[in-house]
């Protein structure tokens, strides 16, 4: 299956990237993503404790199963407001 | 009214927005770049948004409030892009007929907004720039440890 994936802010800056499309084996969890993304970018390991996910603008665990289609956001810590 | 913009925010008309009538109490709460931070500088900040996610929280965070208070209704604006020093980079405006769920509600919308909402401020200051929140502990890219450093 396919998802899409957003990086915003600091992960953006570092991927050089505020999106990009992934293949992952039908059932994989969100979790299973994360890990999959930190082989190829073991900068990202130290992230791990701080990076939400969502899945179709939805905040979600890292036990969330994904589907074709959705969209991925990976989610530093925010700073909103002032 | 739930909106993020790119432009400055007319707090008065966020304001007008809530009030009616019915309301006897409007609280606005208005969120301006500081000048200082952690013992930096600030000469700016920027903010960037998930726009469609944080729009959708936004909302959350106006049913909440609403189901939990006897108000009116909510505003809540926020301004993407830089937001220079004393400018107003988020405005919400609560109404409701009595005082004390309008600042109770008002007060609960910035708390929650600032936990959940996906917006970011990258803090531009003497010396470097860092995104506010990755941090633990200390500053780092250039900036001094001290508070008056």
């Amino acid at each position: 299956m396919t998802v899409h994936l957003r990086f915003f802010a600091s992960l953006r800056e570092r991927l050089k990237a505020s999106a990009a499309e992934r293949t992952l084996p039908d059932g994989a969890t969100v979790g299973e993503l994360w890990t999959a993304l930190c082989r190829e970018r073991p900068d990202l390991e130290p992230l791990s404790k701080s990076i939400s996910f969502a899945v179709n603008r939805e905040y979600v665990e890292r036990d969330h199963r994904l589907a074709d289609g959705d969209e991925v956001a990976l989610i530093p810590p925010v700073s909103g407001g002032a | 009214m739930f909106e993020i913009v790119a432009h400055p925010i007319d707090a008065a008309l966020v304001s007008a927005a809530v009030a009616n009538a019915t309301t006897g109490a409007t609280v606005t709460f208005i969120g301006t770049t500081r000048d200082h931070n952690d013992g930096r500088t600030v000469t700016r900040l920027e903010y960037e948004a998930y726009r469609e996610m944080a729009l959708a929280e936004m909302r959350k965070i106006g049913d909440v409030a609403t189901q939990r208070w006897p108000i009116a209704a909510i505003a809540i604006v926020h301004r993407i892009g830089v937001v220079p020093i004393g400018e107003a980079s988020v405005v919400i405006a609560v109404s409701a007929a009595h005082r004390a769920a309008a600042f109770e509600a008002c007060h609960f919308a910035i708390d929650r907004l600032k936990e959940v909402v996906p917006i970011w401020k990258k803090e531009h200051f003497d010396g470097g720039e860092v995104w506010i929140g990755s941090q633990r502990g200390q500053p780092f890219a250039g900036g001094s440890k001290a508070p008056d450093g």
